[in-house]
C-alpha cells in the first residue's frame, strides 16, 4: 500500500477519539497474548527448528533435504493421493446430492433433512467413525457378511478395509457432507432466471451448463474441493484408529515420531511438520482466493 | 422438464440416504450382538458400568465446559471491542483465528509438546494447556460465531446507550452485549462441545485421560463395546447440532462447518 493510500484511509477513519487510539489496542491484548503463546509460539517453533541442526543449533538446510527418503516420499504421496481422491470423488457426489436437494423438486423437508445430517456427519469423525466402519466392513463387519451370503465376499477379491481404498470410503463419509454444507449457498445463487433466458434463446441443457452454470459454480466449487483436500490432508484420529497406524500417511509418521523417534533424527520430525504446514497454507490460500471470485455471484 | 428433474434427483439422494445410514444401522447391528445368538444391550450396559468410561467421560465433559467458558471470556470482550474501537486489528485477528485451519492438529500438538515439554517452558503436564489447546482447536468456530452474532446487532448504540445510562465495562459486556448474542455463542459453545468431547489427537499426545484416547483403548481391546461408544458418539454429536439448529435456523449455517479428524 502506497502512503497516499495509507493516509487516505486512515483519514477516513479518524474520529473525534482518534488520540485514545494507542490505548484501546491494550483491550486485544490478551488475545494476542494467548494466541502468542499457544499457537504462534508453538508453530514457530516448527518452523524455526526446521532450519536449525537438532544437536548444534546450527543454520541448516539438512532436514528439508532429510525429507528426500523413500519412506518419507511414501508418506506425502499416500496423503497427497487419498485427499485428491477424496476431495474429488466427495466433491463430485456432494455437489450432485445438494443440486439434487436444490434444484431437483424434491419435498423441501428432504433439503432442511439433509442440511442437518451434513451437519452431524461432518463433525462425526475421529475415532467412532472408523468404529462405525469396522461395523459395517471390516472382515466381520455386518456388510461384509451380508455379501458373504451371496457369495461375494470382498475380502475375496483383494478389498482391505486397512488399506487406501478402503481408508478412502471411510473418509467419504465426513467429505461430502461438508461439500454439501458449502456449496448449497452456491447453487441457490444460481438464479432460475438464468436458466429461462438460456432457454428462451435456445440453449439446450449442455449449453446451459457449459456457457451459464459451470462457470459461475467453477471457482466455488474448486475453492470447496481445495478445502476438502485440506480437511483429508490434516485428519489422523480416523485413520490411526482404523489401521492401528498401519498406514503410511504424513500424519501418522508424525505421530509416530512424537512417540518415539522412528526417523531416527529428531530435526526430521519438524521438516515433515513444517511441509504439512506449506502445504496447507497453499490449500487455504487457493481456497481463499476462489471463494473471494465466488463472492461476486452471491448477492 | 420437472418429471425428469424428479427422477435423477431421488436416484441420488438414495445413494446418499445409503451411504449415510448404511454404516451407521450395521454399527447399531453390531453393538447388539454383544452376546452370542440373541440381541443384547449388553454391549451398551457393559460401556455404561466401566468406571473407566464415568471417568473419562466426565473428564472430557469437564474439559470441554472450561474450554467453553475460557473461549466465551476470551473472545467476547475481544471480538466487541474490535469491532468497537480497534477495527485496524480485524484483519490481524481474523488471520489469528483461521490459523488453526492451517496448522493440522497433529502437527499443532507437535508442536506444543516439543514448546513445553523442556525447563523453563515445563507446562507440558499443566491441565491449564488442555484448556488453551482446545480453546485453540475450537477457535475458528467459537470465534466467528461470536463475531457474526455482534453483526447482528448495533454494538454502538447499545454501548453509548449503557454509558450514558452509567453503566461500566464489566456491566456492558455481560449485562448488554452478552444477552444480546446468546444465540451466536450458544452455536459456538454446542459446536465446540461436538469437537472437544470426542477429541482424540491433543488428549493423547498431551496423556490426559480424556474420552477420545479411552475409546481409541476400548477399540484395541474390545470387539462390540466400541460400535456401542460409536452410537453414543453419534447420538451426542446428533444431539449438539441438534440444538445449535434448533436456536439458530436460517442464521450463518457455515457455523456448522467444523472437524476433528
Amino acid at each position: 500500500m502506497t502512503q497516499l493510500e495509507a493516509v487516505k484511509r486512515d483519514a477516513l477513519k479518524a474520529r473525534p477519539a482518534y488520540h485514545k487510539m494507542s490505548w484501546a489496542w491494550l483491550g486485544v491484548m490478551p488475545f494476542f497474548l494467548f494466541a502468542f503463546l499457544f499457537l504462534i509460539y508453538p508453530a514457530s517453533t516448527i518452523v524455526i527448528r526446521t532450519f536449525q541442526d537438532s544437536h548444534t543449533q546450527a543454520l541448516t538446510l539438512k532436514n528439508i533435504i532429510g525429507l528426500n527418503t523413500p519412506f518419507i516420499k511414501t508418506a506425502y504421496w499416500v496423503s497427497i493421493k487419498i485427499s485428491v481422491v477424496t476431495a474429488l470423488g466427495g466433491g463430485i457426489f456432494g455437489f450432485f446430492l445438494a443440486y439434487s436437494a436444490v434444484r431437483g423438486g424434491l419435498p423441501s423437508f428432504m433439503r432442511g433433512s439433509l442440511m442437518t445430517f451434513s451437519g452431524v456427519a461432518s463433525n462425526f469423525a475421529g475415532v467412532p467413525l472408523a468404529f462405525a466402519f469396522l461395523a459395517l466392513l471390516s472382515p466381520a463387519g455386518v456388510l461384509t457378511g451380508w455379501l458373504k451370503d451371496i457369495g461375494l465376499n470382498p475380502y475375496d477379491h483383494g478389498f482391505t478395509l486397512y488399506t487406501f481404498w478402503g481408508l478412502s470410503i471411510v473418509y467419504m463419509f465426513f467429505q461430502f457432507p461438508l461439500m454439501v454444507l458449502i456449496i448449497t449457498p452456491a447453487i441457490d445463487g444460481l438464479r432460475r432466471e438464468w436458466l429461462e433466458a438460456s432457454e428462451n434463446l435456445g440453449a439446450t441443457s449442455f449449453q446451459y451448463w457449459r456457457y451459464v452454470a459451470l462457470p459461475i459454480l467453477l471457482p466455488s466449487l474448486l475453492g470447496t474441493m481445495i478445502l476438502l483436500f485440506g480437511n483429508a490432508f490434516g485428519a489422523y484420529a480416523t485413520a490411526f484408529a482404523l489401521t492401528g497406524g498401519q498406514i503410511t500417511l504424513v500424519t501418522i509418521v508424525i505421530g509416530a515420531q512424537l512417540r518415539g523417534d522412528i526417523l531416527n533424527d529428531p530435526g526430521l520430525g519438524y521438516s515433515m511438520a513444517f511441509g504439512m504446514v506449506i502445504v496447507m497454507a497453499l490449500a487455504i490460500t487457493g481456497y481463499t482466493i476462489l471463494q473471494r471470485r465466488t463472492e461476486r455471484w452471491l448477492r | 422438464m420437472k418429471k425428469r428433474g424428479h427422477i435423477w434427483a431421488w436416484v441420488i439422494f438414495a445413494i446418499g440416504i445409503v451411504y449415510f445410514f448404511l454404516p451407521l444401522l450395521a454399527t447399531f447391528l453390531f453393538s447388539l450382538k454383544a452376546r452370542l445368538g440373541v440381541l443384547s444391550f449388553q454391549a451398551y450396559e457393559n460401556v455404561l458400568r466401566d468406571p473407566a468410561f464415568v471417568r473419562s467421560f466426565s473428564y472430557s465433559v469437564l474439559w470441554a465446559t472450561l474450554t467453553i467458558i475460557f473461549g466465551i471470556l476470551l473472545f467476547v470482550p475481544t471480538a466487541y471491542w474490535v469491532r468497537l474501537r480497534v477495527p485496524q486489528a480485524r484483519t490481524a485477528v481474523e488471520f489469528i483465528t483461521l490459523l488453526p485451519f492451517v496448522v493440522p492438529a497433529i502437527v499443532y500438538v507437535f508442536g506444543l509438546v516439543r514448546t513445553y515439554s523442556h525447563p523453563p517452558l515445563l507446562i507440558v503436564n499443566s491441565p491449564f494447556l488442555l484448556v488453551a489447546a482446545y480453546t485453540v482447536l475450537s477457535m475458528p468456530y467459537m470465534y466467528r460465531a461470536i463475531d457474526t452474532g455482534l453483526r447482528a446487532i448495533d454494538v454502538r448504540t447499545l454501548t453509548e446507550a449503557a454509558q450514558s445510562l452509567g453503566a461500566n465495562w464489566p456491566t456492558i459486556l455481560f449485562r448488554i452485549i452478552l444477552p444480546n448474542i446468546r444465540v451466536a455463542i450458544l452455536n459456538g459453545a454446542f459446536l465446540s462441545f461436538a469437537i472437544v468431547i470426542g477429541e482424540y489427537i491433543l488428549a493423547q499426545y498431551l496423556a490426559k485421560p480424556a474420552f477420545g484416547p479411552y475409546m481409541a483403548v476400548q477399540g484395541q481391546n474390545k470387539a462390540y463395546e466400541p460400535a456401542a461408544l460409536a452410537i453414543i458418539s453419534f447420538g451426542l454429536t446428533w444431539a449438539s447440532m441438534g440444538i445449535i439448529d434448533a436456536f439458530g435456523r436460517g442464521r450463518g449455517q457455515g457455523a456448522t462447518i467444523a472437524g476433528g479428524h
